[in-house]
């Protein structure tokens, strides 16, 4: 699971009213590089919720992120930033670890890079 | 015959192991997913641009239509409730990222970050009651009001569905309506039993041109004759955005109040501390017609 996903997925336990970020607890992180799309990183910066991005980077190790969102008018220019924009939201892979939510502690396991999101009965 | 895969066993215990490598290794089955791939994201009408979208693959199994996805340069995120699949999925090393989840319990996306949705042959599922626990009508709710909430203005959604019979199919529709969606049924070949493929289309968004619902594909030379239409409503398309108004209450459709609703609103009467007649076994009688 990449942190792009990461950033769009929220807890949907009944009764939790902000799920989002969901922590994450790494075990096993891949690194698989792929062709970078400007286009692309255009069209979803705006969707980002930077915050929770840079957390989640920095959870898996990756520190290069700065604080604070740039201007979206930075990832014309500044082709550094955009590599780096590229890296921790395409390529870091979570293949084995935990997803918690941020209200009831609740763990979804993550195998083989899948998350596991079934809620149970009564979490429904 | 063989009779419906719903009819058999819930998603996640019918696409086990031996299923799901029998579904992904058929050439046919690969080719149609491939082409009702193609046409359901045809049918999202996204821009023309060359700009990769984040769409939605919901019972995405395998990745056979998520890999058409990735073909037309898109990232997905793809949604299925059987490992089996999902495995098979991660042995194709399919691009989209995957999550084990029932889409029936609601996506957990966040408002507004999807740009389209596609599913292909997945959507019918929802209508069956697997675990003594699941009503349809709620897993249509929560399906439908967390995909309209996690689709971006003007997104669109393009379900390729094998609906039952009419009723499945306009159930479908009614939810996903009341959840505010806009759209219809598009239907290809509709005269062809073999090549006829039914899709719905939803936007998510003010109605405007681009809501239209489009026209299904016809076989050439077939016309849409005013004697044939008598008996199939369908044509080449129904667009029946008209007729499922949100309703801004639902009437409730209960045979009158039983005794154990009685019995329930005289406990929680009791509990607030007025005082309430006894519970005997003239409580919630049926009385006769005139009374």
């Amino acid at each position: 699971m990449r942190l792009l996903t990461h950033n769009m997925l929220s807890s949907n336990i009944k009764g939790v009213t902000n799920g989002f970020p969901l922590r994450i607890e790494a075990e096993k992180v891949v690194e698989k590089q792929v062709e970078i799309n400007q286009d692309f990183l255009k069209s979803i910066f705006p969707k980002i919720e930077w915050k929770a991005f840079v957390d989640a980077s920095r959870t898996l190790g990756y520190a290069e992120l700065p604080e604070e969102a740039p201007e979206p008018s930075v990832l014309e220019s500044d082709h550094e930033f955009l590599g780096k924009f590229h890296h921790a939201l395409l390529e870091l892979h979570i293949e084995e670890g935990t997803l918690v939510c941020p209200e009831t502690g609740r763990k979804f396991p993550i195998n083989k890079g899948i998350p596991n999101m079934l809620l149970h009965e009564d979490e429904v | 015959m063989s009779s419906r895969p719903e009819l058999q066993a819930p998603p996640e215990i019918f696409y086990d192991d031996t299923e799901a490598r029998k579904y992904t290794s058929s050439s046919r089955i690969v080719e149609i997913q491939a082409k009702l791939s193609e046409r359901a994201v045809e049918l999202l009408a996204l821009p023309d641009d060359g700009v990769p979208r984040l769409l939605l693959d919901i019972g995405c199994g395998s990745g056979l239509s998520g890999e058409t996805l990735t073909e037309n340069g898109h990232q997905w995120i793809g949604l299925d409730i059987s490992q089996s699949m999902l495995d098979i999925a991660l042995e194709r090393e399919v691009e989209g990222d995957l999550i084990l989840g029932d889409m029936g319990q609601g996506l957990g996306l966040r408002p507004g970050v999807i740009d389209g949705a596609i599913s292909i042959s997945a959507i019918q599922w929802l209508c069956n009651a697997d675990k003594s626990s699941h009503e349809p009508r709620l897993r249509l709710k929560a399906f439908f009001g967390s995909l309209y909430k996690c689709l971006a203005r003007g997104a669109r959604a393009a379900f390729q569905v094998y609906p039952e019979n009419l009723a499945q199919r306009e159930l479908i529709l009614s939810y996903a309506m009341r959840a505010g969606f806009a759209g219809g049924v598009v239907v290809d070949f509709p005269h062809s039993t073999k090549k006829r493929k039914e899709y719905i289309v939803l936007t998510c968004g003010p109605p405007s041109i681009s809501t239209a619902v489009p026209k299904g594909k016809v076989e050439e030379g077939e016309s849409c004759s005013d004697d044939e239409s008598s008996g199939d409503e369908e044509n080449q398309t129904v667009s029946i955005s008209d007729r499922h108004r949100p309703r801004k209450k639902q009437k409730t459709n209960k045979k009158g109040k039983g005794r154990e609703w009685i019995l329930r609103k005289k406990e929680q009467m009791r509990r607030k501390g007025n005082t309430v007649p006894p519970d005997t076994k003239y409580t919630g009688r049926k009385r006769k017609a005139r009374f």
